[in-house]
């Protein structure tokens, strides 16, 4: 039985874009309005399916499968479960509080802006609800278009690099990944004589540990470039650097999520051999990234720029425990995705307040900003604890149950993974400092004012979600379990399998020797 | 005393058969009358009158799907395979004349004698894709070129088209020669010109020497490589699309090339299918050769005539990888692809014949700074243009891509696709490079709004419709592709 609510939470943005392409670019307030609305309604529609999600289920909810393209097997087929429950959630909810926190930055071109953000919230839902690989690769290619136009229109002095870098980057992993999949495809027609892009199908196949191999390193690639992985990661700074505010909230808190989600979806199921035995490179790859993601961030000068090199770090430790194959491990890995999207976007927009209101990021421009605007430092306060994962807060339930589950798996990645928490305190600590304590250096910084109205409202939601997620984190846990354990449990028992048929394979090559030798006597 | 007169028996063709290309022929001669009795003020007519016979023909053709007939002994053959190129051409020229009416207008060129060549032309296209015997495709490519050479020196007083006119010409007889003399081998080892006769030959091994049936073949791929802009031939490319008037230049890149194609994957893909082994790595090499160079190039190019002129070589070498593949995907991948391609090169190439000027033709790509600002519309128009010839979904250009790649891969050619999407990532910076301009870039001082007229918007409008169907909902235009092919195999 189809259901419509994923189509709807996929598309509902795009009859938005419509609406705003028929409003006169000069009503910049309606248009404003319209986009907050349509995008807090997808929102509602979110809690739709989050209230009527089965918990206890591993099977894709909300389903729907319909024919798109038959001559060429390709169908629209888009599902829900434990892992892109939450992933829908956070870019339902991060999509209206960018929307709103763009108010009074975005003052240019002001149509064009929003019709981008509701064009990409659009492809993002559709990259987490589609099971076919098809589908799935149009919206993953289709989010980088409106994205591009956020950054090279609204963005920062070097945005057109920063936009044509962070294009080229991505698209080389995907274009990859796409041949990848035109492989797996046929290699599916070979053994199972039908056409189809179903991932659901094609994760049925078993396919030789060569060849896994290679497509397993071509899906990866595309992945761990969007995570960003250590050593693709160098698109992230200037990418995040030059978007406006609500870009980097949006790339951060949600763009970022796709390729760690990518991992879960399309490596793990598909090519669980390739995936079990290159843990101790991506393990090792990750803890870099931690460590060196943190101790470039503590170099920063620029706020923004820390936190970029700081998401560098926290995904690090998101892969790490994706890769302990365990289901703490994994759970913690999901649970800080969705943490991180939180507090990392929260800091986005926090720098992007103190922006609006001096127009530089330099931590040097600042310095005792808390006796100007208290509300300001205890929701700027919140937000660090959080991303250093002090325990009360989102962060340390995320980091507390990934390290729990590379612990059991390897001790020494846990311990070295460890090390980035301690360093994320000095730079996260140091910086906050640097800006809000001391006295007051600037004399510019003399006359700044609070947070207005519309910008507590921006940040209240998330400093909930920080606690809720910190102190009552069961709900998130319990709906995440069935599926992840069902994950887990196939990914094993495909990997026996596909060594089996491997040998099988072999097997008969050897079979075929012994019958020479035999028809030789 | 022989036969008389009136012993003369009609021979037996069968005159529906060809009842388009008679319908294009009529018009053209038609035109060419008519045009010297037309006032100056009236000579719009010759245009209207091109389109109608366009129309005209491409319902004739519509009478003609789903048949696999021969006439003209056995030289004509009407099938799924040619119709489908036919509504290629037919649909491409009628954009360019629609398109054409308001430029030469414009620029004060507005003679009969174009509107009858571009039929004249059209009529050697549809020639080159119903011809099963290589006389007739090279009558075909003869009707088709010498109208195109004259065609690109239409614009008489700008010494550049006299220029491209000329290179076109020398070129193209060159290359032309060197086809004849490919035919000379064939016949020469096969006894017959006649399509059939040599696959016949050819796979019974009946041949009078394999190494003339290789060197015909080598031939023939040079005169057809110099026809689709192939590297190591490409080198007219450049110079001809920069110096034809506009129009012309979105004719030559569209119509001529799916029609090279044509002729090109009949002979190959059905006459010499059987020594497919010998001559596929040859063009293995020629399509990496075309895409790669085309796309390199192209980001060196500050016009953007030009850097479209390199974009359509870099599109010739992904139609290659099709031909490379080879089998029935191979093919009806091919004929999709440039489909769309005539989509979204022609709706392009419209954008640039709207910013030009009398007299100057803005072609610079610092001319479309703001474009943005300046004509919303036309810049996000061009924006999905670009976007579809890089390969971004849901458009046209991507399910092109997406098709040829998957049938080059289930030919076993991973490498070459490989190579394909990393071109395919280079095309992206340079078509790129045109929207961050439009878009990212401040208009010039003296940027004025852009008169659209009628025909340009119609224009527009069918390339837009056409780019977003194939690339959202394909699957009618799929299943023709599809069913194009399985009458050659």
């Amino acid at each position: 039985m189809d259901s419509w609510i994923l189509t709807i939470l996929t598309f509902f943005p795009m009859l938005g874009v419509l609406i705003l392409l028929l409003v006169d670019r000069e009503r910049q307030g309606s248009i404003r309005s319209i986009a907050f609305v349509t995008s807090l309604l997808n929102a509602a529609f979110s809690l739709y399916v989050y209230f009527n999600f089965a918990a206890d289920s591993a099977a894709m909810q909300f389903s729907v499968n319909k024919s798109w393209i038959d001559s060429l097997g390709i169908s629209y087929h888009l599902g829900i479960d434990g892992i892109s429950l939450f992933l829908v959630l956070l870019t339902t909810f991060l999509t209206p509080l960018a929307i709103l926190s763009s108010w009074s930055a975005v003052t240019k071109k002001v149509k064009g802006y929003y019709i981008s953000m509701l064009f990409l919230e659009t492809g993002m839902i559709g990259v987490f609800v589609s099971l076919d690989l098809f589908l799935f690769y149009v919206f993953w290619e289709l989010m980088l278009v409106p994205m591009y136009f956020l950054i090279g229109i609204w963005g920062g002095p070097r945005r057109i690099y920063a936009t044509i870098k962070f294009v080229l980057f991505t698209m080389t992993g995907s274009l990859l990944m796409l041949v990848a999949i035109l492989v797996l495809y046929f290699m599916n027609h070979a053994f199972t004589g039908t056409y189809t892009f179903n991932l659901l199908e094609i994760a049925e196949l078993p396919i030789p540990l060569g060849a896994q191999f290679w497509l397993f390193f071509a899906f990866a690639l595309a992945f761990a470039i969007k995570v960003p992985m250590f050593p693709f990661h160098t698109w992230l700074p200037d990418a995040h650097v030059e978007a406006p505010t609500a870009g980097s909230v949006i790339l951060a808190g949600v763009l970022l999520k796709m390729g760690t989600y990518g991992f879960l979806r399309f490596c793990l199921p598909l090519f669980p051999n390739a995936f079990m035995d290159n843990v101790p490179l991506f393990s090792i790859l990750a803890i870099i990234g931690i460590i060196y993601g943190a101790i470039v961030s503590i170099r920063q000068v620029d706020i923004k720029s820390l936190v970029a090199f700081s998401s560098v770090s926290h995904l690090g430790f998101v892969m790490l425990g994706l890769f302990a194959l365990n289901l703490q491990g994994m759970e913690g890995g999901i649970l800080q995705m969705i943490n991180h999207g939180i507090s990392t976007g929260a800091l986005f927009l926090i720098v992007g307040m103190i922006y609006e209101r001096r127009h530089t990021r330099l931590i040097s421009d600042f310095g005792g900003v808390s006796k100007k605007m208290p509300v300001f430092a205890a929701f700027f306060m919140i937000v660090a604890l959080s991303s250093i994962g002090l325990p009360g807060t989102n962060g340390f339930v995320g980091e507390f149950t990934i390290l729990l589950g590379t612990f059991k798996s390897n001790v020494v990645y846990a311990v070295l993974g460890a090390v980035g928490i301690i360093l994320a305190a000095v730079y996260m600590l140091w910086m906050y400092q640097r800006v809000m304590f001391g006295k007051i250096t600037k004399p510019e910084n003399e006359n700044l004012k609070d947070l207005n109205l519309r910008e507590k409202l921006v940040l209240i939601p998330l400093i909930i979600a920080i606690f809720w997620i910190g102190i009552y984190p069961k709900p998130f846990f319990s709906r995440m379990e069935p599926s992840v354990k069902a994950l887990i449990e196939n990914a094993q028992t495909k990997y026996g399998e596909n060594q089996s048929f491997q040998e099988s394979l072999t097997l008969d090559s050897q079979q075929i020797e012994q019958m020479d030798e035999e028809s030789e006597d | 005393m022989g036969e008389s007169l009136m012993d003369w028996v009609m021979p037996n063709i069968n005159l529906e058969l060809i009842l388009p290309e008679i319908i294009l022929c009529v018009f053209a001669i038609l035109i060419l009358i008519l045009d010297p009795f037309l006032s100056k003020d009236k000579k719009i007519i010759s245009g209207h009158l091109s389109w109608i016979a366009l129309v005209l023909a491409f319902l004739a053709a519509l009478r003609l799907w789903d048949l696999q007939e021969t006439t003209f002994s056995q030289m004509f053959l009407v099938d799924n395979y040619a119709s489908f190129f036919k509504f290629i051409f037919l649909v491409g020229s009628f954009l360019i004349v629609c398109v054409s009416l308001s430029y030469l207008k414009r620029e004060e060129i507005l003679h009969g004698e174009y509107f009858s060549l571009i039929l004249f032309s059209t009529l050697g296209m549809m020639l080159l894709a119903s011809g099963f015997d290589l006389v007739v495709i090279f009558l075909g490519l003869e009707i088709m070129s010498i109208s195109l050479y004259v065609l690109t020196g239409f614009r008489r007083s700008d010494p550049k088209s006299n220029e491209a006119s000329l290179k076109y010409f020398l070129m193209g007889a060159f290359a032309t020669g060197f086809l004849l003399y490919g035919i000379v081998m064939i016949y020469g080892a096969v006894g017959s010109t006649n399509l059939e006769q040599i696959i016949r030959s050819i796979a019974l091994g009946e041949v009078g020497s394999s190494l003339m049936v290789w060197a015909g073949a080598g031939l023939l791929l040079v005169g057809f490589g110099f026809k689709i802009a192939s590297v190591p031939f490409h080198m007219w490319v450049p110079d001809v699309y920069q110096g034809a008037p506009t129009p012309i230049t979105a004719f030559i890149s569209a119509g001529p090339k799916a029609a090279g194609f044509a002729a090109l994957l009949r002979v190959f893909l059905f006459c010499f299918v059987t020594i497919k082994v010998d001559w596929t790595t040859i063009v293995w090499i020629m399509a990496v050769l075309t895409m790669t160079a085309g796309n390199i190039i192209a980001i060196a190019q500050s016009d953007i005539k030009r850097m479209l002129a390199y974009s359509s070589i870099a599109h010739a070498g992904y139609v290659l990888v099709a031909l490379v593949a080879g089998g029935e995907t191979g093919v009806s991948s091919a004929l999709f692809y440039l489909l769309a391609y005539t989509f979204m090169n022609i709706g392009a190439f419209t954008v640039v014949i709207l910013l030009g000027r009398k007299g100057e033709e803005n072609t610079g790509l610092d001319d479309y700074s703001g474009l943005g600002t300046r004509s919303p519309l036309l810049a996000i128009l061009m924006t999905v243009f670009m976007f579809s010839l890089a390969g971004f979904p849901p458009t046209a250009g991507f399910m092109g891509k997406f098709y040829v790649f998957s049938a080059a891969v289930k030919s076993g050619f991973v490498g070459l696709v490989i190579i394909g999407v990393l071109n395919s990532l280079i095309s992206v910076y340079y078509y790129l490079r045109v929207v961050v301009i439009m878009f990212m870039h401040p208009p010039k001082a003296e940027a004025q709004r852009i008169p659209v007229a009628f025909g340009a918007a119609l224009v527009l409008l069918i390339s837009i419709w056409g780019v977003l169907q194939m690339g959202i909902l394909p699957d009618s235009l799929l299943s023709l592709a599809q069913a194009s092919v399985s009458s050659i195999f």
